[in-house]
């Protein structure tokens, strides 16, 4: 790999102990994956937040750490809303250790705003082309797909690392050849709302890390977008994907159809709303329901805000999104909190232990749906967003 | 006594030297290795109830969850951690891991390391220069 003399005296020791750990790291991924050089990034969102995931051994990494980040960096989502941790029911203990965490970071100059959306918030904006050293699955597939930016999916320390330099090492999705389709995946229905989270849930199995290009019926708005890609990340591990017609490359690059075709049909998607065994015969009730997996965009939030406004709900409820996102759209958060739902920040039902007080989840992300019954051992099942507020058990207020 | 070097590629800088520990199975630092002791609490795992502690472990590659690389940052402040690692071909979990932890790695050895090396020989990986010298 190609270093330039700065470079070179960064991975000396020249400029401090952890910028030369941080070179070390990128040109060991360069080196592994064939990179060429390191290109400049315009932003870094960092995984490895939350104490549930990362533990004392990651905290006690970051806090060794001394010096500024280069780029405007941000973090991935936390155990916990910061500021109202317990009300979510979590534990003091893991309330301390999670507020280390997020000092250590800050220390770093690191924005400690914790989101896997991080495209909603100032500072963060990507432009077709820009490169990008971006953690979070969905926020990596949002990034490469639906903007057009690239990134490989980073992890945290890697992610860390490209903050402190600067810098990413040029291989994977940074490169032209890497970001052509090679699989068609057909939809054979009209889809809306969830459907596309039930689609990213069923495709991503077949498709696991390729990169595909979908064909559809319809045109999906971004926040379909964003949950197909969330969900396509999670029962695969898709990082970048097409939509023909819709997504930037796929407009201007007019790629041509891979051979192989996967057809998705209509009782494929319909199979995805059924609830489990657990559910029908069972006898288990949901106790929650969670939105917001990715976080809600403003216009997500608007639109709970319209179908809660002036009702009252009777079990658990939660929409996630980000602490920006929450404070730009102060009106919305009060109709929804009103109604007895609770706007949930810096956090998600994946992420979060508190998910664990609870044994029967609703939620209308096909990602959420992949990941927290492994991960919570929560039993799932899914709902648009109005079956998930229907079985919150909506009543008129009046 | 003599020596032979062979020459490989280096992924986390730093020189070492120890027994070898080999294995074939892949490792997964998150929930193969205890972080407090070193040992591998994998029953399945071909290595299980040993102690990689001081050792120079020798392992196809890493696997399994990215936490993983905080794991051998873990073992090495509970002073168990491997005093050097070779791999077949390095990926971004133990790489980012040793590099963190300042654990030298180094990967493609010239000759095979499953054929030259044997449980119990005293080697010295150098990932400055990039290589491994073996008594024979």
């Amino acid at each position: 790999m190609y270093l330039t003399k700065e470079e070179e005296k960064t991975l000396e020791g020249e400029y401090g102990e952890t910028l030369r750990k941080a070179i070390e790291i990128l040109v060991a991924l360069g080196d592994i994956y064939g990179a060429d050089s390191l290109i400049p990034i315009k932003s870094a969102q960092i995984a490895g937040v939350s104490y549930k995931t990362i533990g004392d051994a990651g905290l006690e990494w970051i806090s060794d750490l001394e010096g500024k980040v280069k780029v405007p960096a941000i973090l991935n989502p936390a155990g916990m809303d910061m500021l109202r941790w317990e009300e979510m029911g979590i534990e003091p203990d893991f309330a301390r250790k999670q507020q280390e965490i997020i000092d250590a970071y800050e220390s770093l100059g690191i924005r400690t705003k914790c989101t896997c959306t991080p495209y909603y918030l100032e500072g963060f904006d990507a432009k077709l082309g820009d490169h990008l050293a971006w953690s979070e699955s969905s926020a990596v597939s949002y990034a490469n797909s639906v903007i057009g930016a690239r990134t490989n999916r980073e992890g945290g320390p890697s992610a860390l690392s490209a903050a402190l330099v600067g810098k990413t090492a040029n291989y994977g999705y940074h490169l032209d050849e890497m970001r052509k389709p090679v699989v068609a995946v057909t939809v054979d229905c009209e889809l809306s709302g969830s459907d596309y989270g039930a689609l990213g849930y069923v495709a991503g199995k077949s498709i696991g890390s390729r990169v595909p290009i979908f064909y559809m019926q319809n045109k999906p708005s971004n926040d379909e977008l964003k949950t197909l890609g969330a969900a396509l990340a999670a029962s695969g591990a898709v990082a970048l994907y097409h939509v023909e017609g819709v997504t930037p490359e796929a407009i201007r690059s007019n790629f041509e159809r891979p051979d192989e075709n996967i057809i998705i049909e209509k009782q494929q998607i319909a199979d995805v709303y059924e609830a489990s065994a657990e559910f029908t015969e069972g006898g288990l009730d949901t106790d929650i329901i969670t939105v917001g997996c990715p976080h809600c965009s403003p216009e997500e939030l608007e639109t709970i805000a319209r179908m809660l406004e002036g009702k009252s709900i009777q079990k658990e409820m939660w929409v996630c999104t980000s602490r920006e996102v929450a404070e730009k759209c102060v009106g919305h958060v009060k109709a929804i909190e009103k109604s007895g739902a609770k706007v949930v920040c810096d956090t998600c039902m994946v992420v979060s232990p508190a998910s664990n007080n609870y044994k029967a989840m609703m939620v209308n992300s096909g990602k959420a749906l992949a990941y927290v019954p492994s991960m919570c051992r929560v039993a799932s099942r899914y709902g648009s967003i109005e079956q998930c507020i229907r079985e919150a058990g909506v009543v008129d207020e009046n | 006594m003599l020596s032979m070097r062979i020459k490989c590629r280096s992924i986390s800088r730093g020189t070492a030297e120890g027994e070898v520990l080999l294995t074939h199975d892949s490792i997964s630092f998150l929930g193969n290795v205890d972080p407090k002791t070193g040992e591998i609490v994998e029953p399945e795992h071909e290595l299980f109830g040993q102690c990689i502690k001081d050792k120079v472990l020798v392992f196809p590659h890493g696997k399994g969850s990215t936490v993983g690389s905080y794991v051998l940052y873990q073992l090495i402040k509970n002073e168990v951690a491997p005093a050097a690692m070779i791999n077949i071909e390095s990926e971004p979990i133990v790489a980012v891991g040793a590099i963190i932890s300042g654990i030298p790695l180094v990967d493609k050895m010239e000759k095979d390391p499953f054929e030259v090396l044997k449980n119990g020989d005293h080697v010295k990986v150098d990932a400055a220069s990039g290589f491994v010298e073996t008594e024979i």
